[in-house]
């Protein structure tokens, strides 16, 4: 058998309700594979030529094994032995050590079918279930949130995959430009490419492959979970120390006494040593350097430059250009000016001639010390990316006879929610929307089926008792035991994410 | 929606991973650094766009050599052709060299230009290699496909003609006409031993009623082999029916190495090997 890194489960239901798009018509039960352009006719019980894919009951399914994951140390903390290449190694599944996860699990349709594994462990003498799914998400985005404060284009502006809209600029954090993808309107709610473009843009960012944006009125981004964005060609290295403000905020006592002014070169906010507020407290002069843009507060100004890849993320490459002005009452020959940007990527240092013009000098030591020191305090620019999706509907079905009953549950902390063993932001009000890390998942462990929606694994976690009390399908409970071990491939937990079966569900599990 | 080509490295860092539809490509190239990097990216723009070229002429290619007199224009298509041509006097279809001949179009991309100390692609067993001066390539070999276990290494000198490893079997992957559990096939190029191994396994073959056999269409549609008896299952058989099995499949490997369209071969059938070509070879490798 090839390698075979992939490992979600792909149901594809488009024959139960488009019966012209996958039934075969003149074989019974004969179903086209759509997963690449071979397009096999796959008999049921057989497997297409990627034995990947296979038609199991008339479903589109993806033949990979299901995940679980074990815990590697053991309560001493000691390594428990594990077959890292993810094969199986045929030792009977541990309770104690053992989650199970949705990835591989496949789902049910329709939804009111008890989901395809509800198992039973035990773990600390309290009978635990957990409720195994494949969710099929139409109603799902991405939020992803790029360390940077170069200029991707305006807010609201379309951001699009292949020339099709899949997203917007939405609201810019600290630091960071944040965008929104997906979603249900571009799932479903435009042409069938735009639809089939943004499903696939959202499972290769979630799987941890790369894609690549255009920003209507703004740049070219490539983004990838857990790594630097790339923007218009250029890897972001790292993040801004702060706005030129938060950066004087930090530095002035440092460089207070080794220059007459510094000012802090910055996109959103330029900061001006000696007329802020740390300057004066340090008991500093207006050096009567006036910058470009509109005063904000003392020392701080919006707007001194165009948005551009020059320094801290404007335009500007000559930094003496934000100079507007030098006050010949206040300023005098031999002054020193030091300018830098907020990341320390860009700095220089003049000294006023006697015409009060700045002349580029050699920059002492002591500030070449402090803009390592601001670079260094810059965070590493990575792009985050996380998966948002309400698991409030017709999948609760799946798990209870009584949906309402498994919301309340999952809100008053009594059932834990997963994503392939990841913890999950549950948030407030009606449903059940999560959102997830999608780095903290398997890997592959998205998948997708050409409605189109995303599949994303699910585990509902909680006391058997409580289980029993919320109208669970008590009956389908398995034992973990009890598994087949031959579909499995497991994985190892991550040290640093919470183990689901312990005391407190929910609480401080979010990401 | 149908899946594009996924293209990316492996976690260790040095080998690239090629996957598109039933195409699985394991690809390592050695040499300095820069070298290794831009033949992963002539390694990764070939395979952008292959599968769905194969697949234009799929009807064609799913044709018996000997039926096929319209002109092959793909690539990787042609190298199956070429491969499969001088086999006519037998029922197969450029299918058979398909893996191979991926592996050496990808191969053959990768190296362009390059100074690499040597390369290959591996196509789920099908194996293409690249050497230079002083370099050899060492291949562990798995003669059981349902038991996977290095039983034997061969190791393929740059002196040697051999740039291709193919094996086949009941088991494997693709559907088989005999009962060969393997027959691994060392030939100049992967794509000619592809097809080599597809048809010695089919030789390897007895009649006997431990063997379970169905029509390749009930198994799989839009199979090259039609209604043709494939082997689902095989039973124990007794010594004489494999030594019968395995001299089949020997007389014809014996032939194409007459005509110069294979180096060796290592046949396996329960437990029993016959191989030829690895010792004159390989000297003191020894196989099985």
């Amino acid at each position: 058998m090839p390698n075979n890194p992939t490992a979600h489960t792909k149901i594809d239901t488009t024959d139960i309700d488009n019966s012209s798009a996958n039934i075969g018509g003149m074989k019974e039960g004969v179903i086209t594979c759509d997963a690449c352009p071979v397009l096999c006719r796959i008999r049921p019980g057989q497997t297409g030529a990627c034995d990947r894919y296979g038609n199991m009951g008339g479903i589109l399914t993806r033949m990979d094994p299901m995940a679980v994951m074990r815990k590697v140390t053991d309560d001493s903390g000691k390594t428990v032995p594990f077959a890292d290449d993810g094969a199986w190694d045929g030792t009977v599944l541990r309770p104690a050590d053992t989650f199970i996860t949705g990835i591989g699990s496949g789902t049910t349709y329709p939804d009111y079918k008890p989901a395809p594994f509800i198992v039973a462990s035990k773990h600390r003498d309290v009978d635990m279930v957990t409720v195994v799914s494949e969710g099929i998400f139409s109603y799902c985005g991405l939020k992803a949130k790029i360390d940077t404060d170069r200029y991707i284009g305006p807010e609201t502006a379309a951001v699009r995959c292949d020339g099709e809209q899949v997203g917007h600029v939405t609201t810019a954090e600290y630091g960071s430009q944040m965008l929104a993808l997906g979603g249900v309107r571009h799932l479903t709610g435009g042409s069938k490419k735009e639809g089939t473009v943004t499903c696939r843009m959202m499972l290769n960012l979630c799987n941890g492959e790369s894609v690549e944006f255009t920003i209507d009125g703004g740049a070219t981004l490539t983004l990838q979970a857990g790594k630097p964005p790339i923007i218009d060609d250029l890897k972001e290295e790292r993040m801004r120390v702060g706005c030129g403000s938060a950066t004087i905020g930090i530095f002035a006592k440092q460089w207070h006494g080794h220059a007459d002014e510094v000012i802090v070169v910055d996109d959103h906010i330029t900061g001006v040593l000696s007329e802020h507020q740390a300057g004066r407290f340090l008991g500093m002069e207006p050096a009567g350097m006036r910058v470009r843009g509109r005063r904000s507060t003392p020392g701080r100004y919006f707007q001194v430059a165009e948005p551009g890849n020059g320094w801290g993320g404007t335009d500007v490459t000559d930094p003496l250009e934000i100079i507007d002005r030098i006050d010949a009452k206040k300023a005098q020959p031999g002054m020193r000016l030091f300018m830098v940007s907020t990341t320390g990527e860009d700095a220089a240092y003049f000294v006023l001639n006697d015409d009060l013009k700045p002349e580029p000098a050699d920059m002492p030591e002591h500030l070449a010390m402090v803009v390592d020191r601001i670079g260094e305090n810059c965070e590493p620019a990575l792009t985050s990316i996380l998966f948002m999706a309400g698991a409030g509907g017709s999948l609760r079905a799946g798990v209870t006879e009584n949906p309402v009953r498994l919301t309340h549950s999952v809100h008053q902390s009594l059932t834990q929610v997963t994503c392939g063993g990841a913890p999950v932001f549950i948030w407030p009000g009606g449903g059940i929307t999560i959102m997830v890390d999608v780095t903290r998942l398997p890997a592959n462990g998205f998948g997708y089926v050409p409605t189109p929606a995303i599949v994303a694994p699910i585990e509902f976690t909680l006391r058997q008792d409580d289980y029993a009390a919320l109208g669970g399908h008590t009956d389908s409970i398995r034992q973990l035991e009890d598994i087949d071990a031959d579909r499995l491939r497991q994985e190892s937990w991550p040290s640093d994410t919470r183990w689901p079966y312990s005391d407190h569900p929910n609480e401080g599990s979010n990401p | 929606m149908s899946g594009g080509p996924q293209i990316a490295l492996l976690p260790d860092g040095r080998r690239l991973h090629l996957h598109h539809g039933p195409i699985d490509l394991i690809v390592e190239a050695f040499g300095a650094k820069s070298e290794i990097e831009a033949a992963y990216s002539q390694a990764a723009r070939r395979f952008d766009g292959l599968l769905q070229r194969l697949v234009d002429e799929l009807d064609l290619l799913r044709m018996p050599i000997h039926e096929l007199s319209t002109e092959i224009v793909g690539p990787v298509a042609r190298r199956m052709t070429a491969a499969v041509r001088p086999h006519a006097s037998v029922f197969v279809t450029p299918m058979a060299a398909v893996a191979g001949a991926v592996a050496d179009t990808v191969v053959a991309a990768m190296i362009d230009g390059r100074d690499l100390r040597r390369a290959y692609v591996n196509n789920g067993g099908d194996i293409a290699l690249h050497l230079t001066d002083g370099e050899s390539f060492t291949a562990g070999l798995v003669l059981e496909i349902d038991a996977p276990a290095i039983e034997g290494t061969a190791t393929i000198p740059y002196l040697s003609s051999i740039r291709g490893i193919a094996t086949s079997g009941w088991q494997g992957h693709s559907l088989s006409l005999g009962i060969a559990d393997s027959v691994t096939v060392l030939a100049h190029t992967a794509a000619q031993a592809d097809v080599a191994a597809t048809l010695i396994a089919n030789a390897v073959d007895v009649n006997h009623p431990a063997i379970h056999r169905a029509p390749a269409n009930a198994i799989e549609l839009d199979n090259d082999l039609d209604d043709r008896l494939v082997t689902v299952d095989v039973r124990e058989l007794d010594g004489l029916s494999i030594a019968t099995a395995l001299h089949r499949g020997e007389t014809v490997a014996n032939a194409m190495w007459a005509k110069g369209l294979i180096v060796s071969a290592a046949l396996k059938l329960q437990g029993k090997t016959r191989t030829f070509g690895f010792d004159a070879l390989l000297g003191h490798q020894k196989v099985a």
